[in-house]
């Protein structure tokens, strides 16, 4: 993903360097760290900058929003940034106006629905929702006969029950009895129920990248200091081939998710062509997270798989994200489906269409 | 370390008329009968006409400056072309070789005279070009080979000989490296030079290898006293290792590094139907979300060379990836196949098929650049060696 090319991706990158600086932010039990990164990501007009200026956000390309997450997915972070820019990119759609603060979005799984009521109230249960606990709003896609909806909840209305995701960060089963939206319209035209947990898909592929990309430095710059057998281990062929493998998980995750965020910002429907980037980019990272964690945590032995140590920040969320918006068996049941129902003559024309 | 990057470069719109243009060519060679896109294991027999018909098209150094027949298109054309012929299952074996690496060797180094005699033919499609790298005691370790130039009157004189050389019987030129020297204490990949040899002058004795696909693509090439021309000789005395490391990027990171076993892929999805059961669907979805990163790594890099740039290491990985991938392919494939319907229309097809992939798929990881070796450049690129 381009890296710091302008302004607003170069701020956020400032951001993270300064204020979440991975290893300070596994020492801080307090979590003193939290307060002023928000703080500094608000100011900068980062959380809503899949807004527009009129809907009271910061109105930046698509393209820089899927930046930031991806540089964000390099420091690993910890707070609810990717998941309120994908709540302000919902809203949006709708035209309703975004709140401050921390949001997140439900359902975040193809396999919960939360049901738009006659009377306007919202019911259902959305399971393995990103930082529930600590959003302010939850922006909700609800389903009724007539069609989609997109409407804005207030959290305080909800009831959520605390989970943790594999990396520890909040992962809640959030319930809607009957809740009162404090704003809601009809999702516009060719948006399906598909297309935000294709977003999402992308959204979570670019931070799977960005830790891949990570897991693959700290492994590099690891065997080169760490000496066994009287010499650094990044001498060994062993060890150099697994960190060549690594780095072609790396590759693969960046190519397919880069590929599929660069195809949803040049706009257009959510149609066949979108829907393989966007369904790939899941499954591939899915299993390049699967494949680098493993070999970032062979290179770094013991000491890889202490709390201590940084490494579990990068290797844990990279697998964790692999769950949100579906994961990689719904994706590719979902596309091999897709594929099948195409008939056999016309899978490479899909292909060679990107 | 510096990030790798594999930019999302799209195929401009000109690459999808060419497209159309090649595959409606492709159409009218499989209808008239030149060659049959599901049967893999094929003699080439008629693919002197085919690669002719594919020259006159301009589908033959594409890339290569006009004043020497080429065509001066990007290297995105030359990708679409390269693509749909290796899904097509087109026999390319005659033209592809000189196409893809002999053609910008000799561009590179070869005297103006001979680039103005050989280039407009490779661009017509009448020449098939070998490469004569490995020996029989030096594969991967190329700088190990032994096969001796000897400087005599007006040229040198080859003795010894190259082993697994693709096309070699078939082939009117190969470009090969000699000894020229011995190697040095500080530098073991001194003293080997690159020439371009005459398939057809004497002292050369051409050996067919059977391969464990039935086919015999590969061969053992002897050299006895063999003249080659003092004008032959491309770049510089002793110094063919500076000249190999640029054009690894062009042989190692195209379509056909992961195309190769593509068409089991098409006949399992034709023969699960319409209405594949999970695990069929899953496991098609998978394949064909790498197929796709696959490409699209492949595609970027082909977009960094007409940039201009010499992206070894990107170019490295694609072909570990994708090597390994087209490798597994006929495997993952042979697993999905298993409760496909016996009397599923096309299982004989795909069957028969599956049986030519399996057997070719050991030498995915093997040939141009083993697994091994592209392990040991992407290491050296991430600063470990």
């Amino acid at each position: 993903m381009a890296e710091a090319e302008n302004i607003v991706v170069a701020t956020a990158e400032r951001i993270f360097a300064d204020l979440a600086d991975p290893q300070t932010i596994n020492h801080d039990k307090d979590g003193r760290w939290s307060a002023p990164l928000w703080q500094a990501l608000s100011d900068a007009g980062l959380p809503l900058a899949w807004v527009s200026d009129a809907l009271g956000g910061a109105g930046a390309d698509v393209a820089d929003g899927f930046a930031i997450i991806n540089a964000a997915g390099r420091f690993a972070l910890p707070v609810p940034l990717a998941e309120t820019l994908l709540a302000g990119w919902l809203l949006q759609q709708a035209g309703i106006a975004a709140p401050e603060g921390p949001m997140t979005i439900a359902p975040a799984s193809p396999r919960d629905r939360i049901a738009l009521n006659a009377d306007g109230t919202l019911s259902g249960r959305a399971r393995g929702v990103p930082f529930a606990t600590g959003a302010g709003h939850i922006a909700v896609l609800a389903q009724d006969d007539d069609g989609l909806s997109i409407a804005l909840v207030d959290a305080a209305r909800l009831r959520i029950d605390k989970g943790l995701s594999l990396a520890n960060d909040p992962s809640d089963t959030v319930t809607f009895e009957k809740v009162t939206p404090h704003a809601i319209s009809r999702a516009p035209a060719g948006f399906d129920k598909d297309s935000l947990m294709l977003m999402g898909g992308v959204v979570r592929s670019l931070q799977i990248a960005g830790a891949l990309d990570q897991l693959l430095e700290i492994s590099v710059r690891y065997a080169g200091e760490r000496v066994a057998f009287e010499k650094p281990i990044g001498k060994f062929q062993a060890v150099q081939h697994n960190l060549a493998r690594l780095a072609g998980e790396c590759a693969a995750a960046g190519a397919a998710a880069t590929s599929a965020a660069d195809a949803i910002a040049r706009g257009g429907a959510f149609d066949d062509a979108i829907f393989l980037e966007a369904a790939s980019a899941k499954i591939r990272s899915a299993e390049a997270a699967e494949k680098g964690a493993a070999i970032a945590h062979q290179v770094h032995g013991a000491i890889g798989f202490t709390t201590e140590h940084i490494l579990h920040r990068f290797s844990l969320r990279a697998l964790a994200w692999r769950d949100d918006f579906g994961s990689e068996s719904h994706w590719a049941v979902a596309l091999g489906q897709r594929v099948a129902a195409r008939g056999a003559d016309e899978l490479w024309p899909l292909v060679a269409s990107r | 370390m510096t990030a790798l990057r594999f930019d999302p470069i799209r195929l401009p719109p000109e690459c999808e008329e060419l497209r159309k243009q090649v595959r409606a060519f492709l159409a009218e060679e499989i209808a008239a009968g030149t060659f049959n896109p599901f049967q893999p294991l094929r003699e080439d027999a008629d693919a002197r006409e085919f690669s002719r018909r594919v020259g006159e098209r301009g589908w033959i150094g594409m890339t290569w400056p006009k004043q020497y027949g080429g065509h001066e298109r990007s290297f995105l054309e030359r990708y679409v072309v390269t693509e749909e012929m290796r899904v097509a299952n087109a026999p390319v074996r005659r033209f592809f070789v000189a196409d893809r690496q002999s053609g910008p060797i000799l561009l590179r180094y070869a005297p103006e005279h001979i680039k103005m005699d050989i280039l407009p033919r490779i661009c017509r499609g009448e020449l098939c070009f070998a490469i004569g790298m490995s020996e029989p005691n030096s594969g991967s370790d190329l700088f190990a080979a032994k096969t001796r130039a000897t400087k005599t009157e007006g040229g040198w004189l080859i003795n010894g000989s190259k082993i697994w050389t693709t096309s070699a019987h078939m082939a009117d030129y190969m470009i090969a490296i000699f000894r020229t020297s011995p190697s040095t204490k500080e530098n073991r990949r001194h003293g080997l030079t690159q020439f371009l040899v005459n398939m057809k002058s004497p002292g050369i004795k051409v050996n067919p290898i059977g391969q464990i696909t039935g086919q015999k693509e590969f061969n053992e090439v002897v050299f006895t006293d063999a003249f080659v021309p003092d004008d032959h000789q491309l770049g510089e005395i002793d110094g063919a290792w500076k000249q190999a490391t640029s054009e690894l990027a062009y042989e190692r990171s195209g379509p056909e590094r992961f195309l190769e076993t593509y068409y089991v892929l098409t006949e399992l999805v034709r023969a699960v139907g319409p209405d594949p059961d999970t695990r069929s669907a899953e496991g098609i979805g998978r394949l064909v979300a790498q197929l796709h990163a696959m490409r699209r790594m492949s595609v970027s890099v082909a977009g960094m060379l007409q940039a201009g740039k010499e992206p070894v290491v990107e170019a490295s990985i694609v072909k570990d990836v994708g090597t390994v991938w087209e490798q597994q392919l006929p495997h993952r494939v042979r697993d999905l196949a298993a409760f496909v319907e016996q009397d599923a229309g096309n299982r004989e097809t795909l069957e028969n098929q599956l049986t030519f992939a399996i057997r070719t798929a050991p030498k995915l990881t093997i040939q141009g650049g083993t697994t091994e070796v592209l392990r040991g450049i992407i290491a050296r690129g991430l600063g470990l060696r």
